[in-house]
């Protein structure tokens, strides 16, 4: 069995606004393997980015409270020192972010920038650094690393800034790539070379990676495990089969129905989910997808647990629906309703 | 597409996602109802702003109060008058002569005036004389009047002058925007004192005589058509290029669509939009603008005597600063005070209306 | 940057010769005008000429070294020359304070954003920037410098002494004046720089130095500092220029330092217009060429404008 690296049990994240206080993620449980790619999938404000920031200590402040547990190989991350957990970023972890143009500093040279990841956390000088991001560079796919060292972001495609991020972030060989979005902010033909990138990657430093998209779709092809949250609660969480191809939330119906597919009818048109995400102030009463859910009745009103309802083991979902009523009415969602023109 | 994905998710700070996160229960209270919020929960910046209204308030209404109190009108000389202190009848200014001191006869100078009294002399002389025997307590208040009047007249000539020449530029572009820009620059161009102090000096002379527009040489409106003009890049230029940024906009394109002229989008589509950055420029423009009167006045290319203003007051009390500190010292406080909660209001207001809203002062 | 420099000439002729009514060359020959003297004055300034003419020859007489103060004759550019040393001495040694104070004070403030020594900062900046200088200088002045009357005299009442005769007291009488200048700037500064610097930190690529096990310092120093400190840049250029230019006449005047604006303040009660001419040029020339100057550094420490 693959070596266990992250174990996340019950973590609540809160904030303290102007408005009150925000519960951001509330309750999620998840472990990572090495080699293994876990994907997190929701709409904004759903609590994904928040979950991987924590992983990160990115968002620690006098705002913010944290309940349970991030253990990083039997580590409590909720508990290490801000000192300390310098260590942990960039050297344990490393992440990349949504926007590779406002993620790099427009002032540094690329190469300085991933250089001083490096030197931030080993002991090699300026030559050792530089030699080792070129190579870098090299391993995501830039094009002539040597000259392409001393550019500046501006002087970077989009993809190429991806790309730079990610040698960035795996400079110190992490044993957990977070990805945070990273492919929302690129053309849709580099963001399957980012995904592939990544995925590879994965193999050659021998890590593991969270996914972060609010794309079911992006992560259709790498992901092993997938996790949908929703309203800061994990709604669905299963494996990616599970998660395409016996989805038990309306909601993840609903995201399954807002990708564009090749490998069935074209729908008149794609599904879109009714209204917005709910305050995380007030939140609503009972399931919080309930006021978006067409199929919702009165048992909502009551929240239901994650649990497991289906016949797979490790399948769970927070739905009180009847597995079998909800098998007959996905595919209305899922495919836009066209199922009988199929 | 999907409702998912398609508004930008970008993660500043957790805190502030959460904060747009929360925003969803506030959505559809317009800005400056937030705004008042904001306000209404900043305490220290409200009681300033009470703290600004006292002043402007005692000041506009001192001929109706001051004499009943001191019973000095503001321009009266009394070089030889005396009051009645704790009793004791006392010289306004101190006559000179010799006095014994431990023994040995001291030459004393005369000419000192009196100091602050407080209550001791019956509402006379509250805050001391000056070197013509004038109440320095009830000139303080004229000269508050003027000192605000010309602080806040010619922020608002100012701001009005700028405003216009924003919407202008940024609405029209191309060379109208050359010119007001490179006007905007040229002024910029020259340190503000040595500017205002150029135009005072120039225009004390004998006025301001052209068409229609007579001002005699001591008025009040020179110094307030000198300051309001020296300021003007420094509103025109922050907002001109928020005008600009504004002007490329949808909802422009849709006004322009539905036919609306171009006064009509400058000043009913434009300027709603940049006001919040207005009203906070002009609070910041006034304490400015009263620094500058100040300035300009103690170096005599202001207000010109005999009118008080707690600039010309500064300057006659510099004279006489070891024996009669209080002709300056009371109105220098009285500026800070003013020119102070004027900035901290100013301060409330920028980061609840617009937290970008910078302005660049120079007055030394 | 020639343009500009005509274009400035051109406001100066434009404030003396134009706006004011009467008649120019008895205002420009001041209080105590002789008739001789107007007469040569709109000779010389070619007054009775048409408008080109008039600002040509007022540009000539200014360029050339010509322009003669007429209430005591004696040449402008000369006794702005004379100005010079008191003057950049103020600037340099003022500048030097307020900037340094100015970027310790925003960034201790911003770091410790909303704890006590904010508070206490932002406080002390707002009175900084509240106080009149004039005022400021003088009651400094009073209570600090001489023997006026508070019985402190731990400072000279005033007065410049050249660097090449005394440094030491040039330096100790220019420390009043230097942090009378100062205290304006540093509380702005100050200011700006923390607004800015809590703008920055929420930007981006902080958040990536932070995700790469930066430790707090180098985040701070290298990323968020180097960011906020751009727009500093800019106004200390501007502000640095109009002090250098002799924009500090309140200060010159308070400590009788006998510098460029000193010389300008002098002029205003005597009516006596062409130093102010002078001056007023020279201030705006200083201005002009600073600004080149920080787009120069602006190009420098942003390559994004470098490079386009």
């Amino acid at each position: 069995m693959a070596e266990r690296l992250l174990e996340v049990k019950d973590l609540n994240v809160k904030f303290a606004t102007e408005d009150g206080i925000v519960q951001a993620v509330d309750g999620i449980s998840f472990d990572l393997e090495r080699g293994k790619v876990l994907g997190i999938v929701g709409e904004s404000g759903s609590g994904k980015s928040v979950t991987a920031m924590t992983l990160m200590g990115l968002t620690r402040g006098i705002n913010a409270r944290f309940d349970g547990e991030v253990l990083y190989k039997g580590t409590d991350l909720l508990q290490v020192s801000d000192r300390d957990m310098q260590n942990y970023r960039g050297n344990e972890l490393g992440i990349i972010f949504q926007d590779p143009m406002t993620s790099l500093n427009p002032v540094y040279r690329i190469g300085e920038q991933i250089a001083e990841a490096i030197q931030a956390h080993e002991n090699v000088g300026k030559r050792a650094a530089r030699a080792r991001t070129i190579e870098l560079l090299r391993q995501v796919g830039i094009p002539n690393p040597e000259s392409r060292v001393d550019d500046f972001p501006h002087q970077f495609s989009g993809g190429m800034r991806q790309r730079a991020m990610i040698a960035m972030a795996l400079s110190c060989n992490p044993s957990i790539l977070i990805a945070d979005e990273p492919t929302t902010a690129l053309d849709v033909t580099i963001q399957a070379q980012i995904v592939e990138l990544v995925s590879r990657l994965k193999d050659d430093f021998d890590s593991a990676v969270i996914f972060i998209t609010h794309d079911l779709g992006v992560i259709a092809d790498i992901a092993d495990e997938i996790i949908v949250m929703y309203a800061g609660r994990v709604v669905e969480r299963g494996s990616k089969r599970d998660v395409f191809y016996d989805p038990q939330m309306p909601y993840t119906w609903g995201l399954l129905g807002s990708i564009p597919r090749l490998d069935r009818p074209r729908p008149e048109r794609l599904h879109t989910i009714e209204g917005s995400p709910p305050s995380l102030i007030n939140p609503p009463e009972g399931c919080k997808f309930r006021p978006r859910c067409p199929h919702a009745f009165d048992r909502c009103m009551q929240e239901p647990g994650l649990e497991n309802r289906v016949e797979t083991p490790g399948h769970l979902d927070r739905c009180w629906l009847d597995v079998d009523y909800k098998r007959e009415h996905r595919d209305e969602t899922i495919s836009g309703g066209s199922t009988e023109a199929a | 597409m999907a409702t998912t994905g398609q508004e930008e998710f970008t993660l500043d700070t957790a805190a502030e996602l959460a904060a747009k996160e929360g925003g969803s229960q506030i959505q559809g209270k317009s800005p400056w109802v937030l705004a008042g919020r904001r306000m209404r929960r900043n305490y220290v910046s409200l009681a300033f702003l009470g703290i600004f209204l006292l002043i402007v308030i005692s000041c506009l209404l001192a001929p109706l109060y001051v004499s009943q109190v001191s019973h000095i009108p503001q321009n009266d000389v009394r070089t030889g008058a005396t009051v009645v202190e704790h009793g004791k009848t006392v010289n306004v200014i101190s006559q000179g002569g010799t006095k014994i001191v431990n023994g040995v006869p001291q030459i004393v100078f005369g000419g000192v005036p009196i100091g602050a009294q407080w209550g001791a002399a019956g509402g006379k002389y509250v805050l001391g004389a000056d070197e013509l025997g004038r109440d320095v307590g009830t000139r303080l208040l004229y000269g508050g009047r003027n000192s605000l009047f010309i602080g806040v007249t010619s922020a608002a000539i100012c701001t009005t002058l700028s405003v216009v020449l924003a919407l202008l530029a940024g609405y029209f572009g191309g060379i109208v925007d050359w010119i007001i820009s490179r006007f905007f620059d040229l002024v910029w161009a020259f340190p503000v004192v040595l500017l205002g102090i150029a135009l005072g000096t120039a225009l004390s002379v004998n006025g301001f005589h052209h068409g229609p527009i007579n001002v005699s040489s001591g008025s009040l409106w020179i110094p307030i058509g000198v300051i309001s003009f020296v300021f003007i890049p420094y509103i025109g230029r922050p907002l001109r290029g928020q005008v600009l940024a504004l002007r490329n906009r949808e909802f422009i394109e849709a006004a322009t669509a539905q036919g609306a002229g171009p006064v009509r989008i400058m000043f009913s589509e434009l300027l709603p939009n940049v006001a919040s950055s207005v009203l906070v420029l002009f609070t910041l423009i006034v304490a400015n603008s009263i620094l500058t009167e100040v300035g300009l006045s103690f170096l005599g290319a202001g207000v010109q005597l005999p009118n008080p203003s707690w600039g010309t007051m500064i300057q006659e009390g510099s004279k006489l600063l070891s024996t009669a500190p209080q002709i300056s010292l009371f109105p220098g406080i009285a500026i800070a005070l003013t020119v102070l909660s004027l900035n901290v209001f100013g301060d409330g207001l920028r980061d609840a209306l617009d937290p970008r809203a910078k302005i660049r002062i120079e007055h030394g | 940057m020639l343009l500009v420099l005509l274009a400035v000439s051109f406001i100066v002729y434009f404030i003396f010769i134009v706006i004011p009514g009467g008649d120019p060359a008895q205002r420009i020959a001041g209080k105590v005008a002789t008739q001789a003297n107007i007469l040569a004055i709109r000779k010389k300034l070619g007054l009775d000429q048409s408008f080109i003419v008039q600002w040509y020859d007022l540009v000539k007489a200014l360029f050339t070294a010509k322009l003669v103060s007429y209430s005591n004759q004696t040449n402008v550019v000369d006794q702005i020359k004379q100005g010079l040393p008191a003057t950049f001495s103020l600037a340099i040694g003022a500048g030097i304070i307020w900037f340094g104070f100015g970027v310790l004070v925003g960034t201790i403030s911003a770091v410790t954003a909303g704890r006590i020594s904010d508070r206490a900062i932002t406080a002390l900046a707002l009175i900084g920037i509240s106080m009149p200088v004039a005022w400021l200088g003088l009651i400094l002045r009073f209570f600090l410098a001489g023997d006026g009357g508070s019985g402190v005299s731990w400072f000279p009442d005033g007065g410049y002494v050249p660097l090449s005769a005394n440094p030491a007291q040039w330096f100790y009488h220019l420390i009043l004046p230097w942090l009378t200048l100062a205290v304006l700037f540093i509380g702005f500064y100050g200011r700006v720089l923390r607004s800015n610097i809590l703008d920055t930190i929420n930007e981006d690529f902080v958040r990536t130095a932070k995700a790469k096990g930066l430790s707090s310092r180098r985040i701070l120093v290298k990323h968020v500092l180097r960011a906020s400190l751009i727009p500093i840049v800019t106004l200390f250029g501007l502000d640095f220029a109009s002090v250098l230019g002799g924009g500090a006449i309140i200060t010159e005047t308070v400590y009788n330092l006998h510098g460029v604006g000193w010389y300008a303040a002098q002029s205003i009660a005597s009516e006596d217009l062409p130093p102010l001419m002078g001056v007023t040029l020279f201030g705006a020339m200083f201005i002009v060429v600073f600004s080149l100057l920080v787009d120069i550094a602006y190009a420098y420490l942003d390559p994004r404008i470098r490079l386009s």
